[in-house]
């Protein structure tokens, strides 16, 4: 049989304790296990980007990472960081500018561009564009993804506690 | 009632309904939907290009934990007929038999020889290894040019040799005009092999009920009437007890319009084991088993006269496409849309091309965004590019003297395509202005002087949209041009609509909304749309060849016209008013002399619902209404576009920059500019892919050499230009919406504004490239042939 490991990861501001195989990846526990099926997988070779996901605040590539591996920390995902607003400004502008069609690379880039804008630092477009290239999208081209962080940036760098 | 009340929304720039879902992560793909008892398929696949199958040893895998059933490629054969992609139209077209799997035979290196299935994916992949197979490996053919080389082995030795199929046009005397011509320019185009790379991998969930006899399959598939016609007809079950449900799809390209063996094989054995299987490819699979595209040689040729007007061309193609005929959808579209679309543009009488298919020991080539349109308008583009350069006259204004004149039409072109109402002048009128072409031409010039290597490429294109029932029809396909969709008033006064198309991202879906909501008087939030179920909606194609807008969007208009008489008609009842006096607007029904309110579309539904019992005995109440469209003798709706590239190229490590890029694209009415902005936006990224990155590379013995994202490169954001996009609107006059599609456009015409502004960034170092993608290497080998 596959060797299991007892894991207690809090997850989305929960905690949660599972007996997992130990070659669970992280992506498989949370869609497998949690049903938080808002993370995909795309190449499970850390190079598409769709997997991504915060493991104590940091992204990291939901295929790339154990399930083992997030014992003892925080992972958050698409559901629990839209259901806590944290996306709502980079939702908008992602929607009124079509920055997603299909969506199965929209979570990945909601929490790539999410990580972007936590510097709270100026970017030009360049930038922006290098900063998102490790999240693969067949369908948009990417001018509209880049341009709806653009936006959010800039609207947040010119909040006045921004000074 | 003012016409002003009445909300315009056709043609108004509207963010997708769809997105607020896949936003928050609530999207619905096939790897997120579970049925109980639900197995997990995995394939083993031929790690061979060619080979026999000896012997299979299943003893290891079935005591591997959580394997339920073990499958070969015979047992399934005995319960699914095999697939045979011929076009019964095209003379000479042959392919052999395709079983699901493969039975004693491999043909190409991913081909699947056994099914494993077990209680997760992760058991059946552990079994999956465990598998013995005794291979012979046998020679593997792999080129197009070794395949039709004389006393070559057939891929198949029942059809004697590897032709697939063949096929020339020779119009008006093409030598004559090469004779005469002032001016002769050639090029060789090599065009390799890649595939569509969908972000979420194919997959589907079979599940046979055998109480029912009934087989549902949850797909991501563009066109799940197309499928419910192909699991019907192979596993004997009759149409009837076949649903097809797509749910979200993360990508299709055309890739997933394709018929698969090894998803007919999932179907089967569903149906052998009585219970729900899944099966989802991972990335290795989809980059071996998701049907390729291109793989074509091309040598063409163009006659210009000494005052620039072109005369005559030449093209002829040669592909490898696979090792079986695409079902339904055919291997000789490429070749035959290359050869019938090249040259259409431009206005000259003689021509000669031809198109030779041949089998080879590799993955089959399918549809794939675009088919053979883009090597028709980067072959035709290069060669004007070529052509002006010769006779010292700027691109722009050669285009300009040779494009076919909107008094030329209606017109059919040497390589017979059907021109209407295409705009060549007016698009690139647009795009010169867009782009400020006068002062980039200066910046290039005065660049070169100091060292630096800039390119600009235009490339004019035709796309053939929506294609009708002359394409399809005659070559015995199944497959269904016509598009529909079913109208409903709620109760509520709320609209929903059920439809034949399927909508992978393009934002189909909103747009039908928009058509429906403004026609019945309504906002856009009041519709609600439903797509992609063969149970439920009218029988209809789905998502290909740019169809969705231009005729689900027909049958969508012509359905809410007729709902909003029908609505109309039932408030004339209820107010005692003729309906010809009344207008819905905004979810309320008015006088149109007074616009006065004479009830609200809420209260009448009511009435219509459940209070029947206060309107007249005779009285016909219909609150659903179900139309659709297709145009039967129309072959196709003919859209247009002009694209241009500048980019930067570096002659020290061929490295190339893109540093803008514009569209302008006319695909008729645009309904909502917003979504139709981004289809190029992303049709023009994938174009770049090809032109710069992405191929297939094999080893000599035909085994795949870069089956990862990491190996098989394709754009990402970093190496991405911004994309301006601009509109020219010729409404397609065949239908009461004037819509054509718009899907492929940005794709064909970014391939060919690459291809010249990448030569034309080579010019001035005496190189030309032919071989594609211009990879670094292929860049710096071009730049050394220019100086020997």
């Amino acid at each position: 049989m596959q060797p299991t490991i007892e894991v207690e990861i809090t997850v989305n501001g929960v905690a949660v304790k599972r007996t997992i195989p130990a070659r669970q990846h992280l992506v498989d526990f949370l869609r497998d296990e949690l049903e938080l099926t808002g993370t995909h997988l795309g190449c499970e070779q850390g190079v598409c980007g769709a997997c991504t996901v915060l493991l104590d605040g940091q992204v990291v590539r939901g295929c790339l990472v154990l399930g083992a591996q997030a014992h003892g920390k925080t992972v958050e995902t698409v559901e629990g960081l839209s259901d806590r607003g944290a996306l709502r400004e980079l939702q908008a502008e992602f929607a009124r500018r079509n920055a997603a069609q299909c969506g199965y690379c929209t979570p990945g880039m909601l929490l790539t561009a999410q990580e972007l804008l936590a510097r709270n630092e100026p970017m030009t477009r360049d930038q922006i564009r290098q900063f998102m290239s490790g999240n693969f999208c067949r369908c948009t081209g990417y001018h509209a993804i880049i341009a709806a962080i653009a936006q959010v940036l800039a609207d947040r760098l010119a909040q006045p506690a921004n000074g | 009632m003012n016409e002003a009340d009445r909300e315009t929304l056709i043609g108004k720039r509207m963010p997708r309904k769809e997105l607020q879902r896949l936003l928050r992560g609530r999207g619905r793909y096939i790897a997120d939907i579970r049925l109980p008892r639900m197995l997990h398929l995995a394939f083993v696949r031929s790690p061979h290009a060619h080979a026999g199958i000896r012997a299979v040893d299943l003893g290891a895998a079935r005591g591997s934990p959580g394997v339920e059933r073990i499958f070969t490629g015979a047992e399934v054969a005995q319960i699914c007929r095999p697939l045979h992609g011929v076009a019964r139209h095209r003379r000479g077209h042959k392919s052999a038999l395709q079983p699901a799997m493969a039975v004693d035979r491999a043909v190409w290196q991913g081909q699947p020889v056994v099914a494993v299935l077990a209680q997760s994916r992760a058991e059946a992949e552990d079994a999956a290894e465990l598998v013995k197979i005794e291979w012979e490996e046998l020679p593997a053919i792999l080129d197009a040019e070794a395949a039709l080389a004389r006393g070559a082995a057939p891929v198949h030795p029942e059809l004697g040799d590897n032709l697939a199929f063949e096929h020339a046009i020779v119009e008006n005397a093409p030598d004559r005009a090469f004779a005469e011509a002032a001016v002769v320019v050639e090029h060789e185009f090599i065009i390799e092999r890649q595939t569509a790379l969908s972000l979420e991998p194919r997959g589907l969930i079979a599940d046979y009920d055998p109480g029912g006899e009934t087989l549902t399959v949850y797909h991501s598939h563009q066109s799940p009437f197309q499928m419910q016609d192909v699991f019907s007809a192979h596993l004997g079950i009759p149409e009837h007890k076949v649903r097809v449900i797509a749910p979200d799809i993360g990508g299709g390209f055309g890739m997933k319009l394709n018929v698969y063996g090894e998803e007919l094989a999932v179907a089967a054995i569903s149906k052998l084991v009585g219970r729900p299987v899944k099966f989802l490819a991972d990335r290795l699979e989809s980059f071996l088993s998701d049907a390729h595209a291109r793989d074509h040689k091309i040598k063409a040729r163009m006659a210009v006269s000494a005052e620039g007007r072109i005369t005559a061309m030449e093209v002829d193609d040669l592909a490898a496409v696979g090792a079986y005929g695409m079902p339904l959808r055919f291997n000789v579209a490429e070749g035959m849309m290359a050869i019938t679309m090249a040259g259409a543009v431009y206005d000259f009488a003689s021509y000669r091309a031809r198109t030779r298919n041949a089998y080879v020991n590799k993955n089959l080539i399918g549809m794939y965004r675009g088919v053979g349109i883009p090597l028709a308008c980067l072959v035709t583009e290069v060669l004007a590019d070529f052509a002006a350069d010769k006779l010292g006259i700027d691109p722009v204004a050669f285009r300009k003297q040779n494009y076919r004149k909107k008094e030329s039409l209606p017109c059919t072109t040497p390589g017979g395509s059907r021109l209407t109402s295409v705009s060549f002048e007016a698009c690139l009128d647009k795009l010169v202005l867009g782009m400020d072409y006068e002062k980039l031409r200066r910046e290039q010039r005065d660049l070169r002087g100091r060292g630096v290597y800039r390119g600009l490429g235009i490339a004019a294109f035709i796309e053939a949209t929506a294609y009708g029932p002359p394409y399809y029809g005659p070559s015995e396909a199944r497959i269904s041009v016509q598009d529909g969709c079913t109208i409903r008033l709620e109760p509520s006064g709320l609209v929903r609509c059920v439809t034949s198309i399927t909508d992978q991202g393009q934002g189909t879906l909103t747009g039908l909304a928009q058509i429906i909501a403004e026609t019945i008087g309504v906002g856009v939030d009041d519709v609600e749309m439903l797509g992609g179920d063969s149970a439920i909606s009218t029988y209809g194609g789905g998502a290909w060849a740019s169809r969705g807008m231009a005729v689900g969007g027909e049958a969508a208009l012509k359905a809410a016209r007729a709902l909003r008489r029908n609505i109309l008609g039932l408030a004339g009842a209820i107010a005692q008013t003729p309906p010809d006096d009344l207008e819905i607007a905004r979810g309320q029904i008015v006088n149109k002399l007074t616009a006065a309110p004479v009830i609200s579309l809420a209260d009448a539904s009511k009435i219509g619902y459940f209070r029947q019992d206060t309107l007249p005995a005779d009285f016909d109440v219909q609150m659903s209404v179900t139309m659709s469209h297709v145009d039967n003798h129309r072959h196709y709706y003919m859209a247009n576009g002009v694209q241009a590239s500048y980019l930067e190229l570096d002659p020290d490590t061929g490295f190339i920059r893109l540093l803008e890029h514009w569209a302008v694209d006319d695909c008729g009415r645009v309904i909502n500019p917003l979504l139709v902005d981004e289809q190029i936006r992303g049709g023009v990224v994938q174009g770049i892919g090809a032109v710069l990155f992405e191929e297939f590379i094999y080893s000599d013995r035909g085994s795949l050499l870069n089956g990862t994202m990491a190996d098989y490169i394709a754009p990402t954001a970093g190496d991405m230009p911004d994309i301006h996009v601009a509109h020219v609107e010729t409404p397609e006059t065949a239908t009461l919406l004037g819509a054509k599609g718009v899907g492929e456009a940005g794709l064909i015409g970014a391939m060919g504004a690459l291809w010249v502004a990448v030569n034309d960034a080579l010019k001035p170092l005496g190189a030309r490239i032919s071989h594609q993608p211009f990879t670094p290497e292929r860049i710096l080998e071009a730049i050394a042939a220019g100086r020997g």
